[in-house]
């Protein structure tokens, strides 16, 4: 293996990080300090309590999901596109390093990334309300679960794109709607039966239900299931990146 | 002089068995029937065979679209080949991508560069993408021998694109490679960074180090080269020593400066194919260097007996650019 290059890679996807710190970290503090005050404020004050969690707290392990997937896919996507796009590719395909330690490297450091991100949103969010983790140790599983998975997907994202329109597309018009429709910021209890029904058909409803489990031992699906579901998806996500390797898909002739 | 294709091939054929009986066992780098075709149906290389030896510099001539980045991006790992096999160190590209693409280093022909690193990181994170372990000393000798070493710190956006070039070179040397790319690296430089590139070139080749470069310039090929190979549309039309190419291919034409002016070439003197140029002044004899008779000798006879004289007499030799453009022109 490898480790130099996968070093090599992640350092520099973090030093890009460090170089772009507003990007990175502060706008996302800044936009979940705005969604504390539009919905913990002015929604909360109409719905105080959700199955006994004051709606500011219920709210938080959402947005930390809706920060964290939106930008581990921002991460990893722009990460590996940006070589793509400026042709310093030509580096890491002529280098003697295998599809598997590229992924490390890049994923690695997105993952990273987001997991840092979640963890200053959770240190930001408890500035603003009372929060109690029933579960760290599911809670750290999940957020680094997701992370990956997330970042894959990112990746994916980023190997497909042949624009910086492409590279938007899915980030604005896929996952936005979803984190927002999967129960960031409601129980899907609360929607009436079609709803539910619906919303179920959402991947997110899994991520933030589980999640949100292991804050308040409280989930609109059973935990497991859950995580059945973030495996499923970071399998789809390895299997998918496999191929792309394989075939050489958009990254060699 | 060779007129045909049928000779181009056999010409090639030669090149080839020359080099397979000569020099095997110093390849660095052997191709064999090589080919890559784009979809639907384009040949960019065709059935490419070729070896490249230990320590010498090696340039690929041939107009754009030839196929030389092709090639080299195969070799590199870059670009998948659609048949054929290559051996670099008598290990497979492939099965092997490991070991080989570890030995060599690329210098592209854009100058693809990051733009917000600095020079310093840029080639640190090359060095470590090969494998290598950091070695600041070793950053540090490559970017003093490139005169980079005062521009360490600098964002690479803030470069010229002389020094961004420098920095491709820097970054390809970050790994200590024994074999180097070049993929037209003196492609807009002015005159005198490409002397400063045929130095550093030179100096690489004093290290040890086997040096393949793409140009169509074809001054570039004659100063640096060692032995020079040809391509066009995909084939490798020929590949020969250089100074054995031009001692092969070479013309020469005999220029003679007359004392009265012609009005045209007399009838008797046809067989000669003599041009008259320089408004009628002067008379232009090619001959082939290669022939048992170069034809002089019955040349000036004839002349003399024509009653046409002459003040001065010169000869020049033909440039690798002629040879080259003959070669390109007959076989398209």
């Amino acid at each position: 293996m490898n480790i130099e290059a996968v070093k090599a890679i992640y350092r520099f996807e973090m030093a890009r990080a460090r170089r772009t710190v507003f990007q990175s970290i502060v706008s996302p503090v800044i936009s979940t300090a705005l969604y504390f005050i539009v919905f913990g404020s002015a929604i909360g004050s109409r719905i105080t309590q959700i199955e006994g969690i004051t709606y500011g707290s219920f709210i938080v392990p959402g947005l930390i999901m809706l920060m964290v997937l939106t930008q581990s896919i921002a991460n990893a996507s722009f990460g590996i596109y940006f070589p793509k796009f400026t042709g310093t590719i030509y580096e890491i395909l002529s280098a003697p390093i295998s599809s598997f330690e590229i992924v490390l490297g890049y994923v690695g450091a997105a993952a990273t990334k987001s997991l840092i991100l979640g963890l200053i949103i959770l240190a930001t969010a408890h500035l603003f309300v009372p929060l109690e983790i029933l579960h760290p140790f599911w809670m750290l599983s999940f957020l680094v679960l997701t992370c990956i998975t997330f970042s894959l997907f990112g990746f994916i994202i980023g190997v497909w794109a042949d624009g910086f329109e492409k590279l938007q597309i899915i980030p604005l018009l896929m996952i936005t709607p979803l984190v927002f429709l999967g129960g960031t910021f409601y129980s899907i209890s609360m929607l009436p039966p079609f709803w539910q029904t619906v919303s179920f058909f959402n991947p997110v409803v899994y991520l933030v239900s589980g999640f949100r489990w292991s804050f308040f031992e409280m989930a609109d699906v059973n935990v497991w299931f859950s995580l059945a579901m973030i495996g499923f998806f970071l399998a789809l996500c390895m299997g998918t990146i496999w191929w792309i390797f394989k075939t050489g898909y958009e990254i060699k002739d | 002089m060779i007129k045909t294709i049928d000779e181009f091939v056999t010409y090639g054929q030669e090149g080839f068995s020359w080099m397979q009986t000569k020099n095997t066992n110093r390849s660095v780098i052997q191709i064999k029937n090589l080919s890559k075709t784009y979809p639907p149906d384009f040949k960019a290389l065709n059935e490419i065979n070729l070896e490249i030896e230990h320590g010498e510099i090696f340039a690929l001539l041939g107009p754009n679209g030839a196929g030389k980045t092709t090639l080299i991006s195969i070799i590199c790992g870059i670009s998948n080949p659609t048949s054929g096999r290559v051996l670099v160190n008598g290990k497979n590209i492939i099965s092997d991508f490991r070991a080989t693409r570890a030995i060599i280093g690329l210098v592209p022909q854009e100058l693809t560069t990051d733009a917000f690193e600095t020079v310093w990181d840029t080639v640190s994170f090359t060095r470590g993408l090969f494998g290598k372990s950091r070695n600041p000393a070793y950053i540090e000798k490559i970017l003093r021998q490139l005169t980079l070493w005062d521009k360490k710190d600098d964002k690479i956006m803030s470069l010229s694109g002389g020094m961004k070039r420098r920095v491709l070179i820097a970054k390809a040397l970050s790994h200590e490679p024994d074999i180097l790319f070049l993929d037209e690296p003196t492609a807009g430089v002015d005159v005198e960074l490409r002397k400063d590139m045929w130095e550093i070139v030179r100096g690489l080749q004093k290290t040890g180090v086997t040096i393949i470069l793409t140009t169509h310039y074809i001054d570039e090929a004659e100063e640096m080269a060692d032995r020079i190979g040809i391509i066009s549309k995909g084939e490798l039309i020929l590949v020969e020593e250089k100074s054995t190419l031009m001692k092969k291919l070479g013309k020469k034409q005999l220029a003679l400066e007359l004392q009265v002016k012609l009005k045209k070439v007399p009838k008797k003197l046809k067989k000669y194919k003599l041009e008259l140029v320089n408004d009628g002044n002067c008379l232009i004899y090619t001959y082939d260097t290669k022939a048992k008779h170069t034809g002089i000798t019955a040349l000036l006879s004839e002349l003399s007996d024509a009653g046409i004289k002459f003040k001065d007499l010169n000869t020049s030799k033909s440039s690798l650019e002629d040879i080259f453009v003959n070669l390109v022109k007959e076989k398209t």
